[in-house]
């Protein structure tokens, strides 16, 4: 095994451990929970942007639509929440699916056209048309399958599957063929890379990620309405997360969350005058000067990250 | 050289429109396995479009380009690729934060080569790129990145290999060595189209070449012959560089 794919198992196994041990000694669960679907999330971004250079702006799409998923699969089929989550994620992939003409788009079209898709499915989850099938505007409640503990273990999981497929593209010639799509998809076809096929894939993984966060979030919320799981926040904080931290790269969005959701949780609440200029001042300062993520203050010293 | 007689690549009356403008208008020709074949006209003759033609990065808008035998107008590049056909870019286009060694490496895992692939080693010490093999294709200098766009198609090993202005910027030295590497591989079979304004190294490397004039070909033979054909000299005088 070389050494730096040592260093990155250590460091996601560090992580795991970590957000597993947490909750025994740190009482506030929400707050953890919080912090395991952005990590999620982050990443997710980092699978699509950092991998192949799209900016999924409208990435609650695909969280909400896995957060409605997992909604139906248990209001109208009784089925186990473990089995609702994986049918999140598949909805997040048939969303994915929908949405691949998009990735016909460049640069700021994909990012807007991708940020009305998801408009559009918030608008279509919640109207009241549909109230037999998703309760429209008025929200879900799934007291059956309500048990923050499991559902807190599930998003573990799915961070963990998340972080191997991070560690994956970053390890494996699969990864370092999207890596080559993103910097020329003419080069890259002329490497013999099946350029289309390879952005659809990436797409649909970081669907996939999304739909299976959002099919957990609504284990551990169990109440919750349209406007909680389709809210922008969502995309906007994971892209700035993961473009914090750094992307394509597997510790980047990990410190950009645990730093900017860090913060965004202590000044947040204490002093909530200061935070916005705080914040704003502070991603000013990192699209300014860092344009390539807090990693790069590492990888221009001739440090390799992981 | 040696070229046998069957004809890897024939193009007929190729077409290819941008808006109204004809940037091929009927061209036609045919490249032999192991030939080198001269692609020379002023600039905006269309060249590199020809190229981009037959490398499938644009469908053409008429006539028809045969592979072995095969029509393949507007098959994708990389399908071309795994067929045997790759090119250099006229501005080399390397996977630029990537590092030398992982720019070929895509090439030697996705290029599906036929029979033994190429050995990196062997294609760095070939290309003088050992050295920078594990630098940022960035950090290269233009006639680095050239060698590099060169390495990556090698690594998928073609049958048909065109270069566009690949020499452009060598120095002398430099440019000898690059002839010799272009002729080993024409004697190995690959059939070779090279675009190149500079007539010494298109005269010590082609065997026939095709002059071409918006987007037509306006002689085809010995370069030799060429530059005695009053059209071939009124074109080249008329046009905005003299080669
Ligand atoms: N993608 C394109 N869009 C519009 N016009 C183009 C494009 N590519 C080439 N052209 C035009 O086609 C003509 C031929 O260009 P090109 O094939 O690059 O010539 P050459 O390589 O012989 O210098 C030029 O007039 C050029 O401006
Ligand atoms: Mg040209």
């Amino acid at each position: 095994m070389p050494s730096s794919f040592k260093h990155t198992l250590f460091i996601v196994l560090l992580l795991l451990a970590v957000f597993a041990v947490l909750p025994g000694v740190y009482q506030n669960h929400l707050l953890l929970f919080n912090f395991v679907i952005f990590l999620i999330l982050a990443q997710g971004v980092n699978i699509i942007y950092g991998f192949t250079g799209y900016l999924p702006f409208g990435y609650v799409g695909f969280f909400g639509a896995g957060a409605y998923g997992f909604a139906i699969m248990v209001m109208h089929f009784q089925a186990p929440a473990a089995l609702a989550v994986i049918v999140g994620g598949l909805v997040g992939v048939a969303l994915g699916l929908l949405l691949t003409p998009l990735l016909r788009l460049s640069g700021a079209y994909f990012a807007i056209a991708n940020l009305a898709a998801s408009l559009a499915v918030l608008h279509f989850v919640a109207n009241p048309a549909l109230e037999n099938i998703t309760r429209g505007p008025y929200g879900v409640s799934l007291t059956g399958t309500f048990n923050p503990t499991l559902a807190y273990a599930a998003a573990l999981v799915v961070l963990a599957l998340t972080l191997g497929a991070v560690v994956y593209l970053k390890n494996s010639r699969f990864g370092l063929a999207l890596q080559a799509v993103r910097e020329d998809a003419v080069s890259a076809s002329m490497a013999g890379v099946d350029v289309v096929r390879m952005r659809v894939i990436a797409w649909l993984a970081s669907a996939l990620v999304a739909g299976l966060a959002g099919g957990v979030y609504a284990w551990y919320l169990s109440v919750f309405y349209p406007d909680n799981v389709f809210s922008g926040d969502f995309s906007i904080f994971a892209i700035v997360f993961a473009l914090f931290g750094g992307v394509a790269t597997i510790c980047g969005p990990i410190v950009g969350v645990i730093i900017l959701y860090g913060i965004y949780n202590l000044i947040g609440f204490t002093t909530p005058q200061y935070f916005q200029l705080i914040y704003g001042l502070l991603i000013m300062g990192l699209v300014l000067f860092l344009p390539a993520g807090l990693v790069s203050l590492a990888t221009r010293r001739g440090w390799h990250v992981p | 050289m040696s070229p046998d007689s069957a004809p890897i690549l024939n193009v007929s009356k190729l077409v290819k429109r941008f808006g109204g403008f004809h940037a091929l208008d009927g061209l036609s020709f045919h490249v032999l396995s192991g030939e080198i074949l001269g692609l020379v006209g002023p600039n905006g003759s269309g060249k590199t479009t020809a190229i981009n033609v037959i490398s499938g990065l644009y469908a053409p808008d008429g006539g028809e380009v045969v592979l072995d035998g095969v029509s393949i107008g507007g098959v994708a590049s990389h399908k071309l690729v795994h067929r045997g056909v790759n090119r250099t870019f006229q501005v080399p286009k390397p996977f630029l934060s990537l590092t030398v060694r992982q720019n070929i490496e895509v090439a030697l895992a996705y290029g599906r080569a036929v029979g033994t692939p190429p050995e990196m080693a062997a294609l760095l010490e070939q290309y003088r790129l050992t050295e920078v093999a594990d630098r940022p294709a960035a950090d290269l200098n233009n006639a680095q990145q050239k060698m590099l766009d060169l390495v990556r198609a090698l690594a998928t090993r073609p049958r048909l290999l065109l270069l566009d202005e690949l020499a452009a910027g060598l120095n002398p030295t430099e440019l000898d060595w690059i002839a010799g590497h272009i002729k080993a591989l024409a004697q190995s079979g690959t059939a070779i189209i090279v675009v190149e304004h500079l007539m010494g190294f298109i005269e010590q490397i082609t065997d026939r070449v095709i002059v071409m004039n918006a987007g037509k070909e306006i002689f085809e033979g010995k370069l030799a012959v060429a530059v005695r054909v009053p059209q071939v000299i009124e074109v080249f005088l008329g046009g905005e560089h003299a080669a």
